[in-house]
């Protein structure tokens, strides 16, 4: 916020801050912000929840994002959503009840020449099989 | 920094190179690096090094064919290697000053042959984290020649006389936006490059800024002189991290040469450039939605006009052009408006990059001549759609655009084609359809885009996209009825006249094109309770006719 010299309009730049150093946006650091840069309560949580990009919830110690964007979804995302929305026993956005893995979605992350694509932890990985994202699964359970 | 002086650096990049007998170039865009570049390049420096030859191993931006990656160009034979992995590096190295290493080469002559770069004709050439290369390729040249020799008007002229039209996908005429900004009062005026590439299945707009970053610089700071700005902002989508910061010191460097700052090139010329994130939220890139963003507010759009050229930013007259837009100024300023009015259509001028992807063999970006056939595009640069199947449809456009059948294929490319075939240029997603492709089921894959997208300010996008995506659940899960399509067809142009911004007006756009060239498939799905391509599971149908 200093960076920005607490301008208000600054408020995206320093909860994307926020997010990046805690994982999500809690009650409290959205009040700090709103605080902080004199922006009415109200405001910072409107941005807050209307840019998908800000989570409200905490994310789990893995996060598994699998890109639906249209490449991706022609090439059979959805299908690779749905066979690890089974295998976690959760859906799309949730976190499983332990806190390990949570599974998010992508509205495309530009890699769409190596469509379906998916992120293991921020990491892209291409041409994704079934098994293969499966397979990663399994190895974050162990853990 | 004066021209001389970027000569004296354009000079002394060129005879450090020369000091190399070899340029190994490794494609570090995010495909190749997502299979290991970073390893690749690794490898190639140590290989060198054992062989004891002197190479320049240089990581750069996209080269085209992604499908191939991980990508590495050897220089000045420019022979292509295609899926290389760091077991490779010492062949490549040895076969260095001899024969191409022939289990390597990529021959994809023809995919090349057919494509004009202005756009890309850095990326693949330069290290983009580098000034310096940017600048022995006549970087900046452009900005200086214009702060030095050229009046804003004689600029703003030039860009008409290019005949240069918007790259984000409406196509407004450049030169006239800019004219626009120029003589309208008030002050401070704003420069904006619109970087929320949230159209899915597109990633021109990420290349050219990871991969050539200086270059939408360049292009902003001469709009900015041109227009009467002396501050610019960059919109880039979070989920684009290289590119953040790939422009992010692009702009350091460039400050530190005095590109950027006050009295550039010791005129009395001001330009500096902010990085500003997205945060997720398709409705962005419509531009009054984006300035809100920018404010820090909700992205929800307003009513036009006022247009943003008038009153945008804070209020303050604003230039809004898309990174494709920006990126094709250098060239027109250095070359001239009549050498960019003699590529191109009659009322499409110039060239424009596609993001080849789907069901195609030779997926990656492409830059084609405005008025090229879509066919040569898919069958010649794409390489046709591989394992067997045949061609359905090509999506442009994104969730705005439409689907063009295989009958359509012959039609030349350019905005006002693309739009009279019921589609729309976009910003250059191209992705191409096989027949294992359910038509009904990719427009309702778009609605349900547009509907969670909605920003929720106008009701006909809010209520109508949800409608319209139940009903085409509906005839997907073979339940729909007649009465359905008919329902669908009324509520299309409902949306379609009457939303407020560019989101609402073309959400129908999929389900309308997808109608009027694939309709047997919706009545497949109505009236058999069968989709042809099996795409769609019918089982809920079977359940309701037994």
């Amino acid at each position: 916020m200093r960076k920005n010299g607490f301008a208000r309009h600054a408020l995206i730049e320093a909860l994307h801050t926020v997010q990046s150093s805690f994982g999500y946006l809690d009650d409290e650091s959205i009040r700090f912000v709103a605080l902080s840069l004199r922006v009415p309560l109200s405001q910072a949580y409107g941005v807050a929840t209307f840019y998908h990009y800000f989570s409200l919830k905490p994310p789990g110690k893995h996060t598994m994002t699998v890109c639906a964007g249209t490449a991706c979804y022609i090439k059979g995302a959805d299908k690779l959503i749905a066979a690890a929305e089974k295998r976690l026993g959760i859906a799309q956005g949730q976190t499983t009840k332990d806190g390990e893995i949570s599974l998010m979605t992508a509205r495309c992350v530009g890699a769409c020449s190596r469509a379906p694509v998916a992120l293991f932890d921020g990491e892209v990985v291409g041409e994704m099989s079934r098994e293969q994202m499966l397979e990663q699964l399994e190895r974050w359970t162990v853990e | 920094m004066t021209i001389e002086e970027l000569e004296q650096i354009a000079k002394s990049v060129n005879q450090e190179n020369a000091k190399y007998d070899y340029e190994v170039n490794v494609c570090m865009d995010l495909a190749c690096a997502s299979q290991g570049a970073d390893k690749l390049k690794d490898a190639l420096v140590k290989a060198a090094e054992a062989a004891g030859k002197t190479v320049l191993v240089r990581r750069t931006g996209c080269m085209g064919p992604c499908s191939h990656g991980p990508l590495v160009r050897v220089d000045p034979e420019e022979t292509l290697y295609h899926r290389v992995n760091a077991g490779h590096a010492e062949a490549i190295v040895k076969s260095l000053g001899g024969a191409p290493a022939p289990e390597l080469q990529c021959d994809l002559n023809e995919h090349f042959d057919k494509q004009v770069r202005v756009v890309l004709e850095n990326a693949g050439y330069i290290d983009p984290e580098k000034i310096d290369d940017y600048i022995a390729r006549d970087g900046y040249k452009a900005l200086l020649t214009v702060l030095t020799e050229m009046t804003p008007k004689g600029v703003i002229h030039r860009v008409t006389e290019s005949g240069l039209r918007g790259r984000g996908g409406g196509g407004y005429p450049t030169g006239l936006k800019w004219g626009t900004v120029a003589k309208a009062a008030g002050d401070p005026k704003y420069v904006i490059c619109n970087g929320d590439e949230g159209d899915p299945g597109a990633f021109m707009d990420r290349s050219v800024m990871e991969g050539d970053p200086h270059r939408v610089i360049e292009g902003m700071a001469i709009a900015a002189y041109a227009v009467g700005a002396s501050k610019g902002f960059i919109y880039v989508r979070a989920e684009y991290p290289v590119a953040v910061s790939r422009l992010t010191t692009a702009l350091r460097e460039a400050r530190r040469h005095g590109l950027l700052g006050n009295n550039i090139c010791n005129t009395p010329f001001n330009f500096d450039v902010e990085i500003r994130l997205g945060a997720g939220a398709f409705v962005c890139g419509e531009e009054t939605a984006l300035i809100a963003s920018i404010e820090g507010r909700r992205g929800t759009p307003k009513p036009r006009p006022p247009y943003p050229a008038a009153s945008g930013l804070w209020g303050k007259p604003t230039l809004i052009n898309n990174v494709e837009t920006y990126a094709n100024i250098a060239p027109i300023v250095r070359n001239g408006g009549k050498w960019f009015f003699n590529m191109g259509s009659e009322r499409s001028k110039g060239t424009k990059v596609f993001a080849l992807t789907g069901k195609i063999a030779n997926t990656g970006l492409v830059e084609v001549p405005m008025g090229i056939k879509l066919r040569e595009i898919i069958e010649d640069i794409g390489g046709g759609v591989p394992g067997g199947h045949t061609f359905k449809a090509v999506q442009t456009g994104g969730p705005s655009g439409g689907c063009i059948p295989a009958e359509m294929l012959d039609v030349g490319v350019s905005y006002d084609a693309l739009l009279k075939m019921g589609s729309i240029m976009g910003s250059g997603g191209m992705i191409v359809m096989d027949d294992t492709s359910c038509m009904v089921n990719v427009a309702r894959f778009f609605i349900e885009f547009c509907m969670t997208e909605s920003c929720g300010k106008c009701i006909p996008c809010r209520a109508g996209t949800a409608q319209m995506f139940t009903l085409l659940t509906r005839i997907c899960n073979g339940t729909g009825t007649m009465d359905d399509l008919a329902l669908l067809e009324d509520l299309c142009s409902t949306v379609k006249e009457t939303s407020l911004c560019g989101l609402g007006q073309t959400a129908p756009n999929p389900v309308l094109s997808t109608l009027k060239y694939f309709r047997n498939e919706y009545l497949e799905h109505i009236l058999h309770k069968r989709c042809p391509a099996s795409v769609c599971n019918m089982e809920s149908a079977v359940e309701v006719v037994a």
